[in-house]
Order: structure tokens, then sequence, then C-alpha cells
């Protein structure tokens, strides 16, 4: 393939000549750098551009644990992946078809995802002595043949960048910075991307410093002018906008969909909700998003720890809002005796778990699927939660909003599984209009005359009788109680009955599950089961599979505890089983448990998720008789 | 003692007690605290109806069992983060927290030292015997060094925690020390906390008489109390003794010092003059620290300043950003700020 050497446009070859455009179904970028070279934010503005362009997508950000990695090193790339396609996309894609590398680590970090042929485009002014000594490399990528097969456009950019904005006056430093603008602009050429978008986002972010705000823009547009006069680039590119329900769209990250399906559920139901969280990658952004909230009559409290977060969500939830908590794993962990004392008293709430390679600190900004047992059985004595697992960025609002209805519905806190790569993930969405989403009715109102706190309705939910209400005042609390008067109660037999009876109403819960559907025939050679954020790779995988005439379904599962009552008699309907998961096989524990099914697993917990590929190579070797 | 303000409500002590069986051993001190607990409510006239008990694990945590009130018996040491989240909720709730020696300052530390650096407004009554009752007496945060415990045959060697210098130290903008066995000093205390507004720390010194018996005997036997106990009044001498004839003075190095009246010249003048509202803790942590048998043990409010309220600064927060950014509108927060139209 090509290896073309450039020079900076001269005035010659900027003389306008649009290049011609070819046009394609799909693309899969990914802007690759140091952590301080701005990759998520040039990431975040592509997306942005191609939302507003009418493309589905789908986004994954990946950057490291440190905020400041040493700069230069290879645990310092910062990555953002970017599928975008006229069709409807549910993963941001396995092969990187156009690779943005700001320097040496960058390139070897990221260019084994890169397909052959792909396009690679490269900061050539950060492959100095430094750059490759940090990477490890003993000689130059860009001129010892390692890049033979790519289509490489090295690209000065830092000098480029430099020259670029001199008239916006910045100093040599922060003008190099502005590199990143640079690159975007090429790649906005290349994929012939609206610029408006961005301009409007610089204009709110630096509308106070116009000298930053103009050498960014200048950056910008010196990038897509070097795209179209270059002669290293012989075509640029266009996805057309793909063809979506109509509606109004826009782009959403999970974490803030989580946030805002919290705060719909709560306007639903006329509560204030109340947000209790301690500082966690990457849940974090739930809170900072609330917190903007607070017109909304959103309390958000940053308790002083995770314990303290769980306990005052119960507090809260006791003084009758609809209270939330979020976290990871590690959080997870201390929340736990507090999560047992919600589960004795009754009281309904959310707890986002968002979740991250583990156990210990492990992978903070990583995702596994890494909590499902936890959230099923991680609390001593016999301590049922519902669980609800979020399939997609968007799904997130749903999986939070229906959370809140299941918990006030049965009197019982709700456990939500997300995970750090639909949190960071973004995706178009189509937002429902409020007025059609269900209400969610609360009753507090309670007779004085007929009021036991522990009795129950034909859900065994008990009454939520809030502090303050003339006649109703009650205690309630981790010891025993005994069956609806709730007074404390170390009755043997009383105990059992309570034991019974709170496991009898989270299995109720099934009775608000829909049924589970199937992608793909009812019966056949395999079913696959996944569960949570895996749910566009594997779903991709699957479609391609039925595609090449494979006899294989799809389940996913958003309802884990407990699971669709149709669920057994499914799974039974297919000679094999196969359970994907980035776990060594959580969901498929469960399964086998609970169905008694010779199910499967494939199994990755690499901090990354699934390609494909991988999936689609397990259904053939399975439905080959691998596992038989 | 006299009510401070005329009541809400006209209740008996009584009215504010549940039905369920009190089941501290017989003998415990925190059956006086539960009674003066009644009658300084009644005093003050809470509506049962508007308040919440909640508690964390021991001994004294069984209390919001026995009130007739709202209550939320909690879990070990986390009373007072379950009563933040309530407060943050519920501005019209009168809420108290009871805690002990080993739930608020061993296992609960972190929780207790933050609700009171907050300064939310609930009222904080730690109950400290100086041992562990519930778990069968084990050496406590507060009992004095080399204390022999099931769990320290040998003494105890860590140093004991002081409930009042450590609230003092964190700001609280109440702090007040009493006695589960002076009854009427006690309701005082009570009634003086529930009338403040933000965090009040009430420590209690309460008799264990199973596993830590005549531990505060000194300040309660009624031969030696008055040479053991001085009882802080604001803007008065800080006098004591028997015949009322001991200070306190602050000597060299701005050291406390017991002082004789009359003796070497010591006058009223040369003693120490209690400040409860002063805006700074030093003098407050001062007298924490004084310690039988050098000192006589302060009782009484070491510290009651206004202060700006947590809960309340985040309920004005919410009322500015409503005023500023207008009443919410849910479909806009949805639609974001950059949405599209697909037609």
């Amino acid at each position: 393939m090509s290896t073309t050497n450039i020079n900076p446009p001269t005035s010659e070859t900027s003389t306008f000549k649009p290049k011609p455009i070819a046009e394609i179904t799909s693309a899969i970028v990914r802007f690759a750098g140091d952590s301080g070279d701005g990759m998520q934010l040039v990431g975040t503005q592509f997306t942005d551009a191609t939302a507003i362009f009418g493309n589905d997508l789908a986004t994954l950000p990946d950057y490291p644990a440190e905020i400041r990695a040493p700069a230069g090193s290879l645990g310092g790339v910062s990555g953002f992946q970017i599928n975008f396609a006229s069709s409807e996309v549910y993963t941001p894609g396995d092969t990187v078809q156009t690779l943005v590398a700001m320097n040496p680590a960058a390139l070897k970090v990221n260019l084994p995802d890169l397909e052959r042929g792909g396009i690679l485009i490269v900061n050539s002014d950060a492959f100095d002595a430094t750059g490759l000594k940090l990477a490890g490399y003993t000689s130059n990528p860009l001129e010892d043949g390692t890049l033979d097969g790519y289509q490489v456009h090295k690209i000065p950019m830092s000098r480029l960048a430099k020259e670029a904005v001199a008239p916006a006056g910045l100093k040599p430093k922060d003008a190099e910075r502005c590199k990143n603008f640079l690159a975007l602009g090429v790649t906005f050429w290349l994929y012939d991307r609206p610029i408006a978008p961005t301009l409007k986002w610089l204009d709110a972010k630096f509308g106070s410093k116009p000298e930053i705000r103009l050498a960014n823009e200048l950056a910008l547009r010196a990038g897509i002018n070097y795209g179209n006069t270059a002669e290293m680039f012989q075509v640029h590119y266009r996805v057309q906008p793909a063809k979506t329900a109509p509606g109004t769209y826009r782009k959403i990250r999970g974490n803030e969909a989580t946030a805002l399906g919290l705060m719909a559920a709560a306007w639903k139901a006329d509560r204030k909700l109340f947000y209790a969280s301690y500082p966690i990658t990457p849940a974090s952004d739930i809170l900072h998003e609330l917190v903007k909230h607070k017109n909304f009559g959103v309390k958000v409290f940053q308790a002083e720890d995770e314990i303290a977060a769980m306990c005052a969500a119960i507090g809260g939830a006791y003084g009758g809002a609809f209270a939330a908590t979020g976290t990871s794993g590690p959080g997870m962990d201390l929340k736990a005796e507090a999560m047992g004392l919600a589960v004795m008293v009754e009281l309904p709430m959310v707890i986002i778990n968002v979740q991250r390679g583990g156990p210990s600190t492990g992978l903070p900004t990583k995702t596994e699927q890494s909590d499902l047992l936890q959230a099923l059985g991680g609390r001593h004595g016999e301590c049922p939660i519902p669980i609800i697992a979020a399939q997609s960025p968007s799904d997130c609002f749903y999986a939070a909003f229906e959370a809140f209805q299941i918990a006030v519905k049965y009197m019982t806190p709700v456990i939500v599984l997300t995970d750090g790569y639909l949190a960071n993930g973004s995706e178009p969405w189509r937002v429902p209009r409020v007025d059609d989403l269900p209400r969610i009715e609360v009753n507090n109102d309670i007779d004085p005359e007929t009021f036991q706190p522990y009795a129950r309705d034909g859900n065994l939910a008990r009454p939520w009788a809030l502090p303050g209400s003339k006649g109703l005042a009650h205690r309630i609390g981790g010891l025993e109680k005994e069956n609806i008067t709730g007074r404390v109660s170390y009755d043997p037999l009383n105990h059992e009955t309570m034991v019974k009876l709170r496991a009898a109403k989270v299995a109720k819960v099934v009775e608000s599950v829909p049924d589970q559907k199937l992608l793909g025939p009812d019966t056949g050679d395999l079913l696959v089961v996944s569960w949570g954020g895996t749910y566009g790779t594997v779903r991709t995988a699957v479609e391609r599979m039925q595609a090449k005439g494979a006899s294989v379904s799809h389940a996913h599962l958003r309802y884990l505890n407990p699971m669709p009552a149709n669920l057994g008699e499914l799974l039974k309907r297919f000679k094999r089983i196969l359970v994907p998961e980035l776990n060594l096989g959580q969901l498929l524990w469960m399964l086998r448990a609970q169905y008694l099914v010779d199910a499967k697993g494939l199994n990755k917990v690499q901090g990354r998720p699934f390609t494909i590929a991988e999936v689609m190579d397990r259904i053939q070797r399975t439905l080959d008789g691998e596992d038989d | 003692m006299a009510t401070l303000t005329t009541p809400a409500v006209s209740l008996q002590p009584k009215d504010y007690g549940s039905n369920q069986e009190v089941r501290w051993c017989p003998g415990c001190g925190d059956y006086s605290i539960l009674a003066q607990i009644k009658k300084a409510l009644a005093a003050v006239g809470r509506d049962p109806d508007q308040m919440v008990f909640i508690s964390g694990i021991g001994c004294s945590s069984r209390l919001p069992y026995y009130m007739a009130t709202y209550g939320i018996h909690g879990i070990h040491g986390r009373a007072p983060a379950i009563a933040s989240g309530l407060r943050l909720v519920r501005q019209d709730l009168d809420i108290w927290v009871v805690t002990g020696d080993g739930d608020g300052l061993s296992i609960g530390g972190n929780h207790l030292l933050h609700a009171i650096r907050r300064n939310l407004n609930i009222k904080i009554l730690m109950f400290n015997n100086r041992i562990y009752g519930l778990t069968k007496g084990q050496v406590s945060p507060t009992s004095e060094m080399n204390k022999k415990t099931v769990s320290t045959p040998y003494g105890s060697v860590g140093a004991q925690i002081n409930p009042c210098s450590v609230a003092i130290g964190c700001e609280a903008t109440f702090v007040a020390r009493t006695v589960d066995m002076l009854p009427k000093h006690l309701e005082y205390v009570l009634q003086r906390a529930a009338h403040h507004r933000g965090v009040a720390f009430v420590e209690i010194y309460q008799n264990c008489n199973i596993f830590n018996d005549g531990a505060y005997k000194y300040m309660t036997d009624k031969e030696v109390r008055d040479d053991n106990l001085i009882e802080l009044e604001h803007g008065k001498a800080l006098i004591f003794g028997k015949n009322g004839d001991k200070g306190i003075r602050l000597g060299s190095g701005y050291r406390p010092e017991v002082v004789k009246l009359g003796e070497g010249g010591v006058s009223l003048y040369d003693l120490l003059i209690h400040d409860e509202k002063a805006t700074s803790p030093a003098l407050g942590f001062m007298l924490s620290r004084l310690r039988y048998p050098q000192f006589p043990e302060p009782i009484g409010v070491f510290r009651a300043i206004d202060a700006p309220v947590y809960d309340a600064l985040i309920d004005d927060q919410v009322k500015r950003l409503t005023a500023e950014k207008g009443p919410p509108d849910m479909q806009k927060l949805l639609d974001g700020p950059d949405p599209w139209e697909v037609e």
C-alpha cells in the first residue's frame, strides 16, 4: 500500500479542488494519543458531529487509570473509538479502519487493532528519538517497513498546528497543544463531517478565552484544508445518515442515561430524587450529572464513604424520597452490610453498580461483567435483591427507571448493573416523550387505624409509612421483626416465615418481568444467552452467523433476578447453549444451577469487550461440536 | 429544672414511650437516660410523630424501640449516615441519633466526624460507659489506659479517646456532657440540645453495672462528687468543691490549674469565666481536656454557637438554582443541549 511522504500544503496546492467522495455504509475510526493529548475530547467532537449528521453510532473510550501517566509512555495511551454507519450500529466495532496515532506509544498499542490496508494517520513530529525510546521502538516504524500494508499518512501535526494558530498569538507550547484539533480536522475532511457542532462547542467552551477559541478553530480548519489539498489523500468518504424512526434524537453516554433515568422515575412519581454517592471510577459521572439539576429538587450527597452513601440512601428512602446510590465493585463490597439493612427494613431504593475489572482495585477504568454473583448473593443471610442489567448506553435510562418502578411496587432495594463500557460509551438515542413514560404510583396514604408496619399487600410489599405522618409512628431496624406487627422477634419460626416472605416477594417480581424474547427461531442447534453490556457484540455476531445460515438464536437477559418466567422452557428448546461473558462464567453458573442445563461459556477477562469475531468464532466451534 | 420555651404539644413523659418491653440489664444507667429523654421531650413539647430516633448497634442503640416516635435501629456505627440521608430529604423532622462509645467512636468514627463537621441539624446522644456492653465486656476506645477486660487481660495499652474533645475538634456547634445519675442536669442538657439548631453532641456518662460498674463513682458519689466535677455555666466563673471555694485558673503557659479561693491572694476575678458562645473552640477544647483526678471533670455545655446548617445550605442552593434556571422542564432535560429531529 502507499506510504506517502507529504509536505505541508503550499500556496499552489491550496487552490480549491474538491476530491472525489466515495460512498460507504460504515466506518470505524480510533483516535489514540498520550493521555494529555486530548483524544477523548476530539473523539467526543467527532461523535457529536457524526450524531448530528444522522449516522447511527457507538463509541468506546479507553483511557488509563492514572490522570497523568508519564507522557509518551505505553501506559499513558488514551484511545477513543467510534463506529458509525448508515444502518443500525450495536457495537463500537472490532477492527479499526482508520487509526489516528499522535505518538509512537499510541501507534504501538493500537496498531494490532488496525485492519490490514487500513488508514493510518500519524503525527510524524512525535516520532523523535525520545518518543521512540519511550514506546520501546528500537527503530522508527515510520521508516523500517513496520507499516507496510497500511495506508500511512505522516503529517507533521505539531509543526503545522503551531504555524496554523500563529494569528491567535498563543505561546508556542499552547499552540502546539492544538495539534489534536488539527488531527480532528483531517478526520472531518476524510469522513466529510459537519464542522458546525464543533464551532458551537468552541463558542460555549472558550467564550471568555477568544484566543484559545480562535486557535482551535484555526487548527481544525487547517486540518480540513490539509486533507483537501495535500496530495496524500486521493479520496474521502461519506457515510449516509441512517434511516431511523422519526423523533427527537440526542447523543447519550451510559452514565448520563442512568442519571436521567433516575430523575425521570422520580419525576413520574412526583417525588424528589435523593442520590448519595462516594466518588469512584467509573461511576462518578452519575454524581456529576445529577448535581447539575438541583432546580429539579434533586438532592445530591457526596458522602464520607461508600458505607455512608448506602446508609444515607436508606435514610432518604425512609423519609419518602426516591433514593439511590451509585458505585462500582469495590464500593459494592463496602455497601453490602447496609444493603442487608435495606432488605430487612424493606424500603425502596436503587443501587447502581457500574462494573469494572476486579477484584480489589483491579482495573478501575476497564470493563468487566465482574459482579453478577455479588449482586445476587454478596450479603450475609438470605438477602435477595432484584437485579436489572442495562444492555446499551441509552438502555441505562430505562434500566434505572424500571428499577424504581420495581423498588416502589415491591418495597425493595433494586440493583442496576451497568459497566465501564456502557457508562462511557455513547450512542444516538431517540428520546422518549415524558408524557409517554408510565406514571409510578406511590402510596404513602395509610390508615392509622389499620396500620401494621409489616402487613403486606398483593405484591407482598409492606406499607411505606413516612415519618411525620400522624399516628403511624413505628420502629424499623436490622433485628428480625415479627410478621405483620414489626415488633422485634427472636422467635425461630417467625424468622423462617420472614426469610421466606422476603424471598417470595423478590420471586414475585417476575410478574413485572416481560417474557424473554429471542432473536431468531425459537428452536434450533444453538441458543446464545448473554446479559448486560455485551448485547451489541453478541447480537451482531449472532445476526452474522444467521446470515451465513447457522441455526443459532440469541436471548439477551435484562432481568437477572428474578429471570423471566419462560426462560427455563426456552433453554430446553435448543440443542446447545452458549453463554458469552466478560467474567469466568457467572450467568453460566446461575443458568446451570437454576435450570439444570449443560450450558457452556465463552469467557474473557481482559478489561476489554468481546470482538464480534471472537463471538462468531466460538459460535462456529460450538456448532461444530467442540463441546459435545 | 425550668422548661426553656413553651411546649408545642402537651404530653406527659410516658406518652413518649412505646409498648415494647425494655430489655436493658436491671440497674443499667440507660434507664435513667431513657426517662430523662422522655421528660425533656415532654417539657419542650415535641410531637412524637415528628420525631425520629436513629441508632447503631450496642446497648444504647436499643433505645429507638422504646420510644413512641419513628425510629431506625440501624447497623453498627452508621446511625449518623442514616440520619444524614433522612435529614437531607426531610427538613421538617426532629432527628436524634443515639450511639455509644464503641458504636460512635470505634466502628462509626468516620460518620460521627463528618456529621459533626458538616453541622447537620441533628442531635447526637453518645452514651459513654467506657466498655463494650452488648458484646460482653471488651475494651472500648474511651476505656482508661491499662484497663483489664476480657480482650485486654494484661491491661489495655491504647490511649483513651475523649468524646467531647473529638466533637469540639470537629467544631461541633453544640457540645455538652452530662451524667446518667444526675437526672436534673441530664434533663437540662437534653432540653438545651433539643433547642439547638445544627449538630448537638451530648456525651452522657453512663454506668454499666455489669461490665464496668462504678466507672463514674467519682462523679456520682455524694461524698466526693462536688470535689470531682465542675458544672459549666455560661458567663460564670469556674468554681467547684463542697464548699464552693475552689476554682480553675489559667496558669503560666496557658495551663489550667486548680486554685483555692482566698489562698495566696486568689480571688474570684482570677478564675476562668466560661463562654459557651466563643467563636473559637479553644476554650471549650481546653475544658474538655480536664480529667479526674488532676482536675474536676466539667459537665454542662462546652460550646453552643450559631453557624450555617448543612441541610439548610443545600436547600438554599436548590432554591437559588430554581430561581436562576427557572422551573424544571423534564422533556427539555431529556432532549439534551443538542437534539436533532429525524422526520
